[in-house]
C-alpha cells in the first residue's frame, strides 16, 4: 500500500479503514469520540439525578429509575467515559513522546478498543430491554444477587469485556514502553505523561483480574446457581466488596495518575522550564501506585474488620497524601519564576490544583476510621470523590485535549470558546459538589431518591442542581467548540506551543508511520534541548530506510462481535435455554478469529525509502 | 518476499524466540500477562480459602480428596512441563522434528491430566453428589480448580495449533516466539497447579 493511495478514499472505504485499523492514532481517535460519546451520556444521567433531587419529594423519578440512574451514571463515567478518554490520549501521545512508530501489539491495541465499545453498547443496551443495572456502580452482595431482571446481568457482561479489552491495552502500553523507546530515550528521559501510562499500565494489569474474577462469581451466582454470596449455602458477600476495592481502589489512580502526567506535562510546557523535581515526580507515581493496592479496605471501615485491620488501613490511605503533596508542590514548583502563558489548557490545569487538593484533604478525613462511620454512605464521600474525579480526571482530560487537539486532529480549539466553557464548567462544579460536603455532614444519605423538606436540605441541593446545569453547558460549549474547530479551525503547525517533548518534533497530524527517521534523544525535554542547544530539530538515529508496518484487521472487530452476542446468550439462557445457541454462536466466532489469526502470518508491509524521501519534510 | 530469508537465516541465532522485535515484545508480552494472571489465580485461592468449610452440611474436604490420583495428576503435569523444557532446549539447537516431538509428549500428558481431572468431577458428581451448586465451597473448588483446567484446555489448543500450522515449515524467527512463549504460558499453569495440590488438596486432608 503507498502512502498516497491510503489518502484518497471514500466515505465506506473511510469506515472500513477505522473498523480495520490498528494505527495507534487511528484508534486514539475511535477511543476519544466512543469515551466523549458515553461522556455525554453519563452527563445526561448525572443531570436526571439532580433534576430529581431539587426539591425535596420530587417525582421526576421513580425511586426503581433512579436507582438504574445513579448505577449507570457511576458505571459510565468511571469504566466507558474517563477511562476510554486517557486510554484514547495515551494511544495517541505516549507512542510519539517516546519515539516510537507504533505500539507493540497494533492488532492487540484494536482488539482493546472494540471489546471495550462492544462491552459499553452491551452494557447500555439494558436500557432497552427491560431496565438498567439498579444496584449501585459497586454492585454489592447481596443485593445485586437480590436484583430481579436482567440489569445486574447486563453490568456483569458489559464489564467484563470491556474490562478485557482495557487489561488488553495496559499489556500493550507496558511492552510498549519497556521494548520500543528510541535511542537515547532512557526511563529518566521519559516525559511524565509516559510515565504515568507506564504506572497506569501496571495498575490496570494487576488490578483488572481482581474484577475480572468478582464479576465471574457474580456470574455464576446470578446465572448459573452458584453459592458464593448466598449465605444459606454458606456463602458471604463480604468477598464481593473484598475483591471489588482491590480492583477499585487501584482503579481511581488508573484514573488520577494520566492526569497527573498530563499537567505535568502542560505545566512544565506553559511556564517554559523543565519540570521541578522530575526525579520525585517519577518516584511519587511509582510510590502512589504501590500504595494505591494496600488501601482497598478503606471502603470497608464500617464492614466489622475489626480495629486493627482498621487503623492499618487507614494508615496506609493517609500515607499516600505524602507523595500526592510532593507532586502539588513540584507542580507549584515548576510554575514558581516561569514564564507563564495562560490558555485553556493551563486554565484546567490551574483550576486543577485547588479543586484536587480539596478532595485530597477530604480524603484524608474519610481515612480516619472512627470518623468515617459518620462520613459513610453520605453526601460527604459523594463530595469528595467528585471533587477528585472531576477535579482531577476530568479537568485533566479536558486539558489534555485542549493542548494535544493540534497533534491529534492538526487543528487548535477556538481559545475563546475554549475559556467560556472552562469557566462555566468550573464555577459549575463547585457549586454543585461544594455544597454537597455540608449536605453529608448534615446526614443526607447517598443513593436516596427523596429527601423531606424542612431539615436543611433543600437550599443545598437546589443550589447542586443549578451548579450541575452549569456544568452542562460547560461541557456543551466545548462539543460545539470542537465541531466548530473542526469545520473552521485554524490549521495547527508542528509545533503551536513551543514544546518541550518529541510529539512536537513531527507534523500535526503525524503521517502514519510517525517519525520518518528513529530519532535520537539527547536529554529530558528532547526538543527543547535542541531549540536551545542544537540545530532546532531532533538529530535522526538512523540513515532513511525502509519502514516496516503492521497489517490492517477486521479480526478484533469480528471477535469483539463475537464476544457480545455470546454475551446476549450468558443473560437470557437464564430464561430460555435456546439462548444457548447464542452462546456456541457468539464464541465460536470469537475463537475462529483467534484460530484464523494464528493460522495466518501477519508480516505487514513496508513504505519503501524511495516513497519516504518524495514526501515532503 | 523478503521477509523469508529475513526470518530464515542460514545460522538459527542463540535465542529465535528474541532475535526480532516481535519476538521480545511476544516474550515480555506473555510476561506481563502471566503477572495479570497471577492476580486472577490469587483471587480464585483468596475466594477459596475464605469459603473451603462452608459446606452448608453437605461433603467436606476430608470426605471427598483422595491423594492417590491427584499425585499421579501431579506427575504428570510436573512431568509435562520438564518436557517442554526438553522442547525449548531442541528449538535452540535448531532440531524442528525433536522440538515437535518433545511438545506431542506435552500435549499427551496435558491430556493424561485433563482426563484425569474429569474423571475427578465426574467421581464427586456421582459418589458424593457434590456440586457447583451444593454448597459455597462447592462453587469455590469447582471454579478454581475449573479455572486452571479451563488453562489447560487453551494450553493444549494452542499447542496443537501451532504444532499442525509449523509441522511442513519448520522453525523460522516468526514462530519461534510463540512456541518459546507457549512454554512459558505451560509452565505457569503448572505452578498453578502446585499450589492447587498444596492449597485445595493437601491443606483439605490435613489442614
Amino acid at each position: 500500500m503507498s502512502i498516497a493511495a491510503a489518502q484518497n478514499k471514500g466515505f465506506l472505504a473511510a469506515v472500513w479503514d477505522y473498523l480495520t485499523t490498528v494505527d495507534h492514532k487511528k484508534i486514539a481517535k475511535l477511543y476519544l469520540f466512543a469515551g466523549g460519546f458515553f461522556f455525554l451520556l453519563g452527563g445526561l444521567e448525572a443531570l436526571f439525578i439532580r433534576i430529581q433531587l431539587i426539591s425535596p419529594e420530587n417525582d421526576f423519578l421513580t425511586a426503581g429509575l433512579y436507582n438504574e440512574m445513579i448505577t449507570m451514571h457511576g458505571t459510565t463515567m468511571i469504566f466507558l467515559a474517563a477511562m476510554p478518554l486517557l486510554l484514547g490520549l495515551m494511544n495517541a501521545i505516549m507512542p510519539l513522546q517516546i519515539g516510537a512508530r507504533d505500539v507493540a501489539f497494533p492488532f492487540l491495541n484494536s482488539l482493546g478498543f472494540w471489546l471495550f465499545l462492544f462491552g459499553g453498547v452491551l452494557l447500555n443496551c439494558s436500557w432497552f430491554l427491560g431496565g438498567a443495572p439498579d444496584a449501585g456502580w459497586t454492585s454489592y452482595a447481596p443485593l445485586s444477587i437480590q436484583s430481579p431482571g436482567h440489569g445486574v446481568d447486563f453490568y456483569i457482561m458489559g464489564l467484563q469485556i470491556s474490562g478485557a479489552g482495557t487489561l488488553i491495552g495496559g499489556i500493550n502500553f507496558l511492552v510498549t514502553i519497556v521494548t520500543m523507546r528510541a535511542p537515547g530515550m532512557t526511563y529518566m528521559r521519559m516525559p511524565l505523561f509516559s510515565w504515568t501510562t507506564f504506572v497506569t499500565s501496571v495498575l490496570i494489569l494487576f488490578a483488572f483480574p481482581a474484577l475480572t474474577v468478582g464479576l465471574f462469581l457474580l456470574m455464576f451466582d446470578r446465572m448459573f446457581g452458584a453459592a458464593f454470596f448466598d449465605v444459606t449455602l454458606g456463602g458471604n458477600a463480604v468477598i464481593w466488596q473484598h475483591l471489588f476495592w482491590i480492583f477499585g481502589h487501584p482503579e481511581v489512580y488508573i484514573l488520577i495518575l494520566p492526569a497527573f502526567g498530563i499537567f505535568s506535562d502542560i505545566i512544565s510546557t506553559f511556564s517554559k522550564k523543565r519540570l521541578f523535581g522530575y526525579t520525585a515526580m517519577v518516584f511519587a507515581t511509582i510510590l502512589i501506585a504501590f500504595l494505591g493496592f494496600m488501601v482497598w479496605a478503606h471502603h470497608m471501615f464500617t464492614v466489622g474488620l475489626g480495629p486493627v485491620a482498621n487503623a492499618i488501613f487507614a494508615i496506609a490511605t493517609m500515607a499516600i497524601a505524602v507523595p500526592t503533596g510532593i507532586k502539588i508542590f513540584n507542580w507549584l514548583g515548576t510554575m514558581w519564576g516561569g514564564s507563564i502563558t495562560i490558555n485553556s489548557a493551563m486554565l484546567w490545569t490551574l483550576a486543577f490544583i485547588p479543586s484536587f487538593t480539596i478532595g485530597g484533604m477530604t480524603g484524608v478525613m474519610l481515612a480516619s476510621a472512627v470518623a468515617d462511620y459518620q462520613y459513610h454512605d453520605t453526601y460527604f464521600v459523594v463530595a469528595h470523590f467528585h471533587y477528585v474525579i472531576v477535579g482531577g480526571v476530568v479537568f485533566g482530560i479536558l486539558a489534555g485535549l485542549h493542548y494535544w487537539w493540534p497533534k491529534i486532529f492538526g487543528k487548535i480549539l477556538n481559545e475563546t470558546l475554549g475559556k467560556l466553557s472552562f469557566w462555566l464548567f468550573f464555577i459549575g462544579f463547585h457549586l454543585t459538589f461544594f455544597i454537597q460536603h455540608f449536605l453529608g455532614l448534615m446526614g443526607m444519605p447517598r443513593r436516596y431518591w427523596v429527601f423531606l423538606k424542612d431539615q436543611g436540605l433543600d437550599t443545598g441541593n437546589l443550589v447542586s442542581t443549578i451548579g450541575a446545569f452549569l456544568m452542562g453547558v460547560g461541557g456543551l460549549i466545548f462539543v460545539i467548540n470542537i465541531i466548530y474547530t473542526s469545520v473552521k479551525g485554524e490549521k495547527a503547525p508542528a509545533d503551536p506551543w513551543d514544546g518541550r517533548s518529541l510529539e512536537w518534533a513531527i507534523p500535526s497530524p503525524p503521517p502514519f508511520y510517525n517519525f520518518k527517521q528513529t530519532p535520537l534523544i539527547r536529554g529530558l525535554d528532547p526538543l527543547w534541548i535542541e531549540k536551545t542547544e542544537g540545530k532546532g530539530k531532533i538529530t535522526p538515529a538512523e540513515p532513511l530506510g525502509d519502514i516496516h508496518m503492521p497489517d490492517a484487521s477486521i479480526l478484533p472487530f469480528i471477535m469483539s462481535f463475537g464476544f457480545f452476542i455470546a454475551g446476549f446468550g450468558f443473560i437470557y439462557q437464564v430464561d430460555h435455554k435456546g439462548w444457548l445457541a447464542a452462546i456456541f454462536v457468539g464464541m465460536g466466532t470469537a475463537l475462529i478469529c483467534m484460530l484464523i489469526r494464528s493460522l495466518k502470518d501477519y508480516h505487514g508491509f513496508h513504505i519503501h525509502k524511495e516513497e519516504l524521501e518524495r514526501e515532503a519534510d | 518476499m523478503s521477509h523469508d530469508h529475513s526470518l530464515n537465516p542460514e545460522t538459527m541465532p542463540q535465542e529465535p524466540e528474541k532475535a526480532t522485535l516481535e519476538g521480545k515484545n511476544k516474550f515480555l508480552g506473555l510476561w506481563f500477562f502471566l503477572g495479570g494472571e497471577t492476580v486472577l489465580f490469587a483471587s480464585l485461592f483468596g475466594t477459596y480459602l475464605a469459603l473451603r468449610n462452608s459446606t452448608a452440611g453437605g461433603p467436606a474436604t476430608t470426605d471427598l480428596f483422595g491423594l492417590e490420583l491427584v499425585f499421579v495428576m501431579t506427575m504428570l503435569l510436573l512431568t509435562s512441563s520438564l518436557t517442554s523444557v526438553y522442547a525449548m532446549y531442541q528449538m535452540k539447537n535448531n532440531n524442528f522434528k525433536k522440538m515437535q516431538l518433545w511438545l506431542g509428549i506435552t500435549a499427551l500428558l496435558g491430556m493424561a491430566f485433563l482426563a484425569c481431572e474429569l474423571y475427578e468431577f465426574y467421581h464427586y458428581i456421582h459418589e458424593y453428589e457434590f456440586t457447583f451448586r451444593s454448597s459455597a465451597f462447592g462453587s469455590a473448588f469447582y471454579t478454581l480448580v475449573g479455572f486452571h483446567g479451563g488453562h489447560v484446555v487453551f494450553g493444549l489448543s494452542w499447542l496443537i495449533v501451532l504444532m499442525v500450522r509449523n509441522a511442513k515449515r519448520g522453525l523460522n524467527l516468526y514462530n519461534a516466539p510463540k512456541y518459546y512463549t507457549f512454554s512459558l504460558y505451560w509452565h505457569f499453569i503448572d505452578v498453578v497447579w502446585v499450589f492447587i495440590f498444596t492449597v485445595v488438596y493437601l491443606m483439605g486432608k490435613v489442614g
